[in-house]
């Protein structure tokens, strides 16, 4: 190895540092450590001209090894290492002292302080002596993505991204693609119908020739790495031949079953042989093998018998097959609260106690009582409680805010004055109008004569102790600004529902490697910078799956994830970072204990030569493996024992 | 003079490391007697660093790295506590107070809990004295 010839930065930041620590002093202590060149200090090095200074130094005085004395390396390493890249060095032939968030501002002004600074770039100096030029290296990726839930952020990102004539698989594990939005009725606060602006979608996502569409279909297994994944997916039978079926439905209409349809959230039945609704893409339709005569009894076949098409197929089995792809964008949504954990609102005892799902339904054209809003007896109601928050915002339950529930409620108002003029209630903890004309909208209900009442609702009850709460219910709540208890008589209470991850969450985190926030969201990379990606590369996350969000923010964020994965698309390539592991063959025992313990299966035994083997491309750097190896076979690049014992000596002398 | 403890903090790129950046730009004040070492993951601190840092006159040492579930390499964390776990007996066998060595999960936005980590270790094992591997007691 070349000697080194070390050149130190030490930043002045304005006064961030230098108000605190004496920069002059720790640049003239620099001078005297070993292998330094030269040492200067500079008011802002991340600036243009501090860049240059140490490009000059690189080429005039010929350093091989850079110190810079500045801010947090999590902020200004990458600025650097370019420095290091453009003047042809190894960007890895760097380290930085971080004596700003880690010293000058996180102590006391005093002497010691200085004395703090010049340890941590003796440290630096001491370790960057040991570094080595680390290679990037460069791999081809699959253009094609993987797009897996087909809601509306589903939808947008597998269009965004099929524009550019790339292939996208667009994976939902239901009979039709259309997701949460395909049920509602209007959508706030513009009060368009959500069907008029996501069916044409639906038909344009089916129709579109860079778009497959996998309904009914799951992923089952996913291996490889950023850019170069391998998803195998699972198609579950429909019993019905996409290829034959014309979608008359006629099967539909003469099936004698029947079962609680899931898409009408169960207010309504469907026959064991359905599509989920009219308008479902694709229009074809799926045997519930759980209600159908034939697989419960081996009876009925009255489909088989109508169907002019031949697409009847009782035998079909359930198809698994390959993908090779190169960016996953995970769209699967949320599920909503389930309501009978708050006993003592009532659902499921009251009949006319109904979940905010329902009642979406319930007003929609394509429900149950063809969008008129009537109660389990059939009456109009003449008043009804809208109850904010059940399950959200509510410690017993889920702590956090599930952002569109306000707005459904007033959206809910709205409609219940236009079709029945009933007297609204909403019982609210804050209203919380945050969108674009969300407010407005706000104001505008407030207007119509809706009647707010702040306050958490305690119960529902069907027991009067007044004339006029004879057979009502009655909710009670406090009213906190008043300051005292409230008994509200109504026909119909709503409960607007909390959003929640889905059930099955963890299993899919654990399959993509993903992490999830306290709330039991999927968690993004940055909370601010980066909500879009995850700490798997190459798996993106849009939509609800990473915490409540409406419709507009849904779609930004899908569209977002879509740029992502064309950006990588574009470069057809990826770099692999030069923070990894690798393994001297000649001191390998193969014992295996790294085998078990890289989180990323990114070490393999090779069975002939008796000695593990690294996946370069997989490997995340985090040296676990080389933390645990017995024989010292592996090292982890940039931070070896040898740099990481320089460091800690440098600190400590 | 009143002995001023000399500590090691092992702190992990993606989790602690920025909650000391936080704690930092949040001009949160600790006792500067901490010395960070940034490791991509707590998982690659080793018994080997540990005696590195006892060796070159370390009087504390603070592993820190996500909270359970948090890891940035998904369990790599697992492996800091097992590791501390393990060590603590082999300390307190060649004489060494198992006090000595801490581990603390500290997330990205927890820059108040690391600083406060820092006071309370930092009075910990000055109330400890010197370690008996520190020959070279002295200022900070």
């Amino acid at each position: 190895m070349e000697e080194p010839r070390i050149g130190v930065y030490v930043c002045h930041c304005g006064t961030n540092i230098a108000g605190t620590v004496d920069v002059e002093e720790v640049a003239k202590y620099a001078e005297t450590l070993p292998h330094v060149v030269v040492s200067r200090h500079y008011p802002y090095t991340c600036s243009d001209p501090g860049q240059e200074l140490i490009k000059n130094d690189i080429k005039e005085l010929g350093i091989n090894r850079v110190v810079v004395a500045s801010c947090s390396p999590r902020l200004h390493e990458k600025t650097f290492q370019g420095v290091l890249r453009e003047a042809g060095l190894n960007p890895y032939l760097f380290q930085m002292a971080n004596i700003r968030e880690h010293c000058s501002w996180l102590h006391e002004p005093g002497p010691e302080v200085t004395e703090k600074a010049k340890r941590m770039v003796r440290a630096a100096v001491n370790r960057v002596s040991h570094h080595i030029p680390l290679e990037i290296r460069s791999v081809p990726i699959f253009p094609a993505t993987l797009v897996i839930g087909g809601g509306i952020a589903g939808m947008q990102a597998a269009w965004e991204i099929a524009n550019s004539n790339h292939m996208v698989y667009l994976v939902e594990r239901e009979p039709s693609i259309g997701g949460h939005m395909a049920q509602f009725d209007k959508t706030f606060p513009t009060l368009d119908c959500a069907a008029c602006i996501l069916t044409p979608k639906m038909t344009e996502v089916a129709r579109h020739p860079f778009i497959r569409i996998l309904t009914y279909s799951e992923v089952v297994e996913i291996s490889g790495y950023v850019g170069n994944f391998r998803v195998k997916i699972r198609r579950k039978p429909r019993y019905v031949d996409e290829g034959k079926c014309i979608g008359c439905l006629i099967c539909q209409e003469k099936c004698p079953w029947t079962a609680l349809s899931e898409f009408d959230a169960g207010t309504r039945k469907r026959k064991a042989i359905y599509t989920p609704f009219a308008q479902a893409v694709p229009n074809i339709p799926v045997i519930d093998t759980e209600h159908c005569a034939y697989f419960l009894k081996g009876t009925c076949r009255a489909c088989e018998k109508f169907c002019d098409a031949n697409a009847i197929n009782f035998e079909q089995s359930e198809l698994i097959f390959e993908l090779d792809i190169g960016n996953i964008i995970i769209a699967t949504g949320f599920d909503t609260f389930d309501a009978f954990s708050i006993p003592q609102y009532g659902y499921g005892r009251y009949p006319n106690v109904f979940t905010s799902l329902e009642f979406e339904r319930l007003c929609s054209p394509t429900g149950p009582t063809e969008g008129h809003i009537v109660l389990a007896d059939g009456r109009q109601p003449d008043s009804v409680a809208i109850v904010h928050c059940v399950g959200s915002r509510d410690k017993n339950y889920h702590e956090y805010c599930s952002r569109v529930c306000c707005m459904h409620a007033l959206k809910y108002s709205h409609l219940l004055k236009e079709k029945t003029n009933a007297e609204v209630y909403q019982m609210y903890i804050d209203m919380r109008c945050f969108g674009k004309g969300y407010e407005e909208f706000y104001d505008r209900i407030q207007s119509e004569g809706i009647n707010f009442i702040r306050g958490k609702v305690a119960k529902v009850s069907d027991e009067a102790i007044a004339e006029e709460e004879k057979g009502k219910l009655i909710v009670l709540v406090e009213d906190t600004l008043l300051g005292h208890m409230l008994r509200v008589p109504v026909d119909m209470v709503i409960l607007c529902i909390a959003l929640e991850p889905r059930k099955d969450a963890n299993e899919l985190a654990r399959l993509f490697h993903l992490g999830r926030s306290a709330d039991g969201f999927f968690l993004e990379r940055h909370p601010k910078l980066d909500p879009v990606a995850t700490m798997s590369e190459g798996i993106l996350i849009a939509g609800c799956c990473q915490g409540p969000k409406d419709i507009p923010d849904s779609v930004a964020q899908a569209s977002a994830a879509a740029a992502r994965a064309l950006a990588m698309i574009a470069r057809g390539k990826i770099e692999v970072p030069a923070i990894t592991a690798s393994i001297d063959e000649t001191k390998c025992s193969g014992c295996k204990i790294c085998n078990l313990l890289c989180p990323y299966n990114a070490i393999f035994f090779d069975d002939e030569a008796k000695v593990s083997r690294i996946n370069e491309v997989l490997c995340q750097g985090c040296g676990v493996c080389a933390a645990a190896c017995p024989s010292s076979a592996i090292t982890h690049n940039y931070f070896t024992a040898e740099e990481i014992t320089a460091e800690i000596e440098g600190v400590l002398a | 003079m009143s002995f001023e403890p000399k500590i090691v903090g092992f702190l992990c790129n993606w989790c602690s490391y920025a909650g000391a950046d936080l704690a930092g730009v949040s001009r949160l004040r600790c006792p500067p007697n901490i010395r960070i070492i940034r490791v991509m993951c707590s998982g690659r601190v080793n018994e080997l660093l540990m005696f590195k840092a006892l060796a070159a006159g370390a009087d504390g040492i603070l592993v820190s790295g996500c909270h359970p579930g948090d890891c940035h390499y998904i369990k790599g964390n697992l492996n800091a506590r097992r590791r501390v776990v393990g060590m603590k007996p082999f300390l307190e066998a060649i004489g060494i107070e198992p006090e000595r060595l801490r581990l603390e999960w500290i997330g990205a936005s927890e820059g108040l809990k690391f600083v406060e980590t820092v006071k309370s270790f930092t009075q910990t094992v000055k109330e400890l004295g010197p370690s008996r591997f520190n020959r070279r007691q002295g200022g900070y």
